[in-house]
């Protein structure tokens, strides 16, 4: 693997069309074809392992792709497996949070599973730190900063995901275990800001040095 | 060699078959019914990558109404969804349609980056079957196939037998079947895939790297139907193996 991992992780999970602003984006297309309805289950998608970079890694973008898409959140690290629990006890299921930088080539549709879209080689930066629970404390109080080349493109803030953490934990603990190590991302904001190879991706969390600053630059891949 | 990998007095083994008995890494030769049987996979560093193929037999694709693909249609399984042979997969409460679907199962056996159809073979390790288990009534258009129809606990059974690629000169020539209860409902050949083994290792290592562990499940071919508990599903694939599950309630 060239990606070494910042931890021993599980499967890793994202989830779309979580925060309120991403959904808004979206509504007058839900009752559309080929969606035909809006979603009722968490939308999700596994970040396979060799997407995995640390914080720091330089990530190849494909010639083909003249830009990337970043999806700047915060993840979960499953401790204790969680199998059909409730919302109510959902947190105590969660080792530590990190940052990650969820790359994605930008795809009109989401009617597909995005696999040639979302697991490139190297596409989802992870770290640089696992803080503890009560590092963090409530994980959906967090605002995130996105700097491409230290100008600030974006802030998502966690408080405006539609399921919060414990919600989704529960909704998803519905009908698969999150095993200990898995990962399980919080939600992405709407207009996700574009870099192009030769750009430095920083994502951190105000007011909470104890996740750091996931660094990552994107490099042209060698053909 | 078929290989598998088992539970048996307390402990987890890598096996062989040896003349219809499992022949342990210890030297121990035991019944196959004296067993609990795992997924036929070795351990990996790093969680392994399942990759799933939708409509990848024109027959099936028209079975559900879509005209074929024109490029592989895909979906990812987490590795908690698998299960070995001889167990059981849940049916939820409620629902009106579970179907299973016997796959092909290739396991890769090396690094795969930017590899051509013509040398995809070399880095396969070998074949199993899949029972790739799909509960319709949760099926959403976002991100189709979703998550909570295709990465339910227990509903992925493998096995069970992982055999090496010296044993199947050509994984394009195999006839798959599926019995319940004895049976036989799906009757299929590999041959009928649309997107072949060796396309498929070509198109996925031309955008993400396979490693060693990782598998593909080629998909499934007409003749899907409904599971109810306690029927007992045996999804065969020629010089594979005959992979048994039997469904039961949630508890």
């Amino acid at each position: 693997m060239s990606h070494a991992p910042v931890l021993a992780a599980g499967t890793v999970y994202g989830v779309l069309l979580n925060s309120r602003d991403e959904w808004a984006a979206w509504a007058a297309q839900m009752n559309e074809p080929p969606y035909k309805a809006a979603p009722k289950a968490p939308v999700l998608y596994v970040k396979t392992a060799n997407t995995w970079s640390t914080c720091g890694a330089a990530i190849a973008v494909p010639a083909r792709a003249p830009e990337v898409e970043i999806g700047a959140s915060l993840a979960m690290v499953i401790g204790t497996a969680a199998h059909q629990i409730s919302a109510d006890t959902a947190l105590s299921h969660v080792a530590g949070y990190v940052l990650v930088n969820d790359l994605s080539l930008p795809h009109a549709s989401y009617y597909r599973p995005p696999i040639k879209y979302k697991n490139l080689d190297g596409f989802l930066g992870i770290g640089p730190r696992c803080a503890t629970p009560t590092e963090v404390g409530d994980p959906n109080r967090q605002r995130l900063e996105v700097r491409v080349d230290g100008r600030l493109q974006q802030i998502v803030d966690l408080a405006q995901m539609r399921r919060h953490a414990a919600q989704l934990i529960a909704d998803v603990s519905e009908f698969m275990t999150l095993r200990h190590g898995d990962v399980m991302l919080l939600g992405l904001g709407a207009k996700r800001p574009l870099a192009s190879a030769g750009q430095r991706i920083e994502i951190s969390a105000i007011g909470m040095p104890a996740l750091g600053t996931l660094t990552n630059t994107l490099v042209r891949e060698i053909a | 060699m078929k290989h598998a990998r088992v539970a048996y007095d307390g402990a987890i083994h890598d096996a062989t078959e040896h003349h219809g008995r499992l022949l342990l890494a210890d030297g121990r030769l035991v019944d196959f019914d004296a067993v609990t049987w795992l997924p036929p996979l070795a351990p990996v560093p790093w969680p392994r990558t399942v990759l799933a193929l939708g409509l990848n037999y024109a027959d099936h694709a028209k079975e559900l109404a879509f005209k074929a693909p024109e490029e592989p249609l895909v979906f990812i399984k987490g590795e908690g969804s698998l299960i070995g042979h001889r167990a059981h997969t849940v049916r939820p409460a409620g629902v009106d349609y579970m179907h299973y679907e016997c796959e092909l199962a290739v396991v890769i056996g090396q690094r795969a980056k930017n590899v051509k159809r013509a040398d995809a073979y070399d880095f396969v390790a070998g074949y199993t079957v899949a029972n790739d288990y799909a509960i319709r009534d949760y099926l959403e258009n976002w991100y189709r196939p979703n998550l909570r129809v295709k990465n339910r606990d227990t509903c992925t059974p493998l096995g069970p037998w992982r055999v090496d690629t010296a044993e199947v000169p050509n994984p394009m020539a195999l006839a798959l079947s599926t019995t319940v209860n004895g049976k036989l409902t799906q009757s299929g050949h590999t041959r009928d895939m649309i997107f072949d083994v060796p396309y498929l290792i070509e198109y996925f290592s031309s955008f993400m790297t396979l490693n060693p562990g990782d598998l593909i499940l080629t998909g499934t071919p007409d003749g899907i139907v409904d599971c109810r508990p306690g029927d007992v599903i045996v999804t065969e694939i020629e010089g594979i193996g005959a992979l048994v599950n039997t469904i039961r309630s949630a508890s």
